[in-house]
């Protein structure tokens, strides 16, 4: 029986935060090569949720949201989302293409700025999987990203019907954008199946 | 005093007239409201999934059409209503996310929508409206005085059926 990530010890939880910053770190170097303007990044926080408290974090079930969808595969499987509501997705876009704060509305479906976010979530998922598997040994792949811009709940609800059909808690990484003094939060939500949470946890040698 | 009762996912309410349910952001999943109009009471359920049997975890009956649609009849039941009086809309079932591999996720809504009918059909409930499957979210609001059921979603407009 595979693990649930309700029963992570404080131990793992910061053993994979700290996969989280250095996936950052990587992803921040990526995207530094990509565009002109310097962009840091950072995985302030790490936490556990059940996933019915995953919509608050973007502003409430029928909140607008920019979402990218991953599956994961190779010696786990798994989804990654990554989530932001639509108005500072519309700011990471200015960022990366150097325009004044604000330019972008991602409501008006113009494809170069889907691109640009859709190059975000591959960068970001990338990195992120590519320190995990440096971490652990194993091989992981992420398919390309789909992307979404509706209500939070409805972005959600496929993707938890999948995961809730196992358990009911996602692992959520906080991720910061920072160009000079102005900083964009996102959401990284991760679900493992059961049985990969475990295979991950024995790659790191944290569960034991 | 009418209140709006929040649904959150997968769960089920009962309201009595004038108050209403309200459940937001449906994507693939599917708000099943079923009322008597007689009886001025209804239900909404926010269902996730089509069926509990190959779950691990079933022991939440509103996540689940099967199971969801038995506690639906449960709750009329204990209120007396007849099963003959019981209207149903449904609505949700969307696909949210293109092109992503062949994975049974993609279609998950349409399963939804089937097995919510399928469920309905056989326990002699009657549906009288729905609005399912495209590729957008919806929120939906429920009235069990007129049986109303109003669908706002973003940019695919507003709707009562």
């Amino acid at each position: 029986m595979g693990k649930d990530f309700s029963e992570l010890t404080g131990m793992e939880l910061d053993a994979l935060r700290e996969i989280g910053n250095i996936g950052a770190g990587n992803a921040a170097t990526a995207l530094a090569q990509m565009v002109q303007t310097k962009i840091d990044m950072s995985v302030p926080e790490v936490n556990i949720l059940p996933f019915d408290e995953i919509p608050k974090l973007v502003g409430g079930a029928d909140a607008p949201v920019c979402g990218l969808y991953f599956e994961v595969s190779g010696s786990i499987r798994g989804s990654i989302l990554f989530m932001l509501p639509i108005e500072r997705a519309g700011l990471l876009v200015d960022m990366i293409l150097a325009r004044p704060l604000g330019e972008t509305d991602l409501n008006l479906g113009v494809e170069l700025e889907f691109s640009v976010i859709m190059e975000v979530g591959n960068i970001i998922s990338g990195t992120y999987l590519n320190a995990l598997s440096h971490f652990t040994n194993m091989k992981l792949l992420t398919s390309v990203p789909a992307l979404a811009i509706d209500m939070a709940g409805a972005i959600l609800n496929g993707i938890l019907a999948q995961v809730g059909a196992v358990f009911d808690d996602v692992l959520v990484l906080k991720t910061m954008f920072t160009r000079e003094d102005r900083d964009i939060v996102g959401h990284f939500f991760m679900m493992p199946d059961s049985e990969s949470l475990s295979t991950i946890l024995q790659g790191l040698g944290v569960n034991c | 005093m009418e209140k709006i009762i929040q649904v959150g996912m997968a769960e089920l309410k009962i309201a009595n007239a004038p108050d209403k349910l309200l459940t937001a952001g449906l994507g693939s999943c599917i708000g099943i409201c079923v009322c008597s109009p007689a009886q001025q009471f209804g239900v909404l359920a926010h269902i996730m999934l089509p069926s509990s049997v190959q779950s691990k975890k079933a022991s939440n009956k509103a996540k689940f059409a099967d199971t969801a649609v038995e506690l639906i009849l449960e709750e009329m039941n204990k209120k007396g209503v007849r099963t003959s009086r019981l209207v149903a809309k449904i609505a949700g079932g969307a696909q949210m996310f293109k092109c992503v591999g062949d994975s049974s996720i993609m279609n998950i809504g349409q399963r939804n929508a089937l097995a919510v009918q399928e469920h309905l059909n056989r326990s002699g409930i009657r549906i009288t409206a729905q609005d399912t499957g495209g590729n957008y979210g919806r929120t939906i609001i429920f009235d069990p005085k007129t049986a109303d059921l109003r669908i706002r979603t973003i940019g695919h407009g507003e709707r009562t059926i």
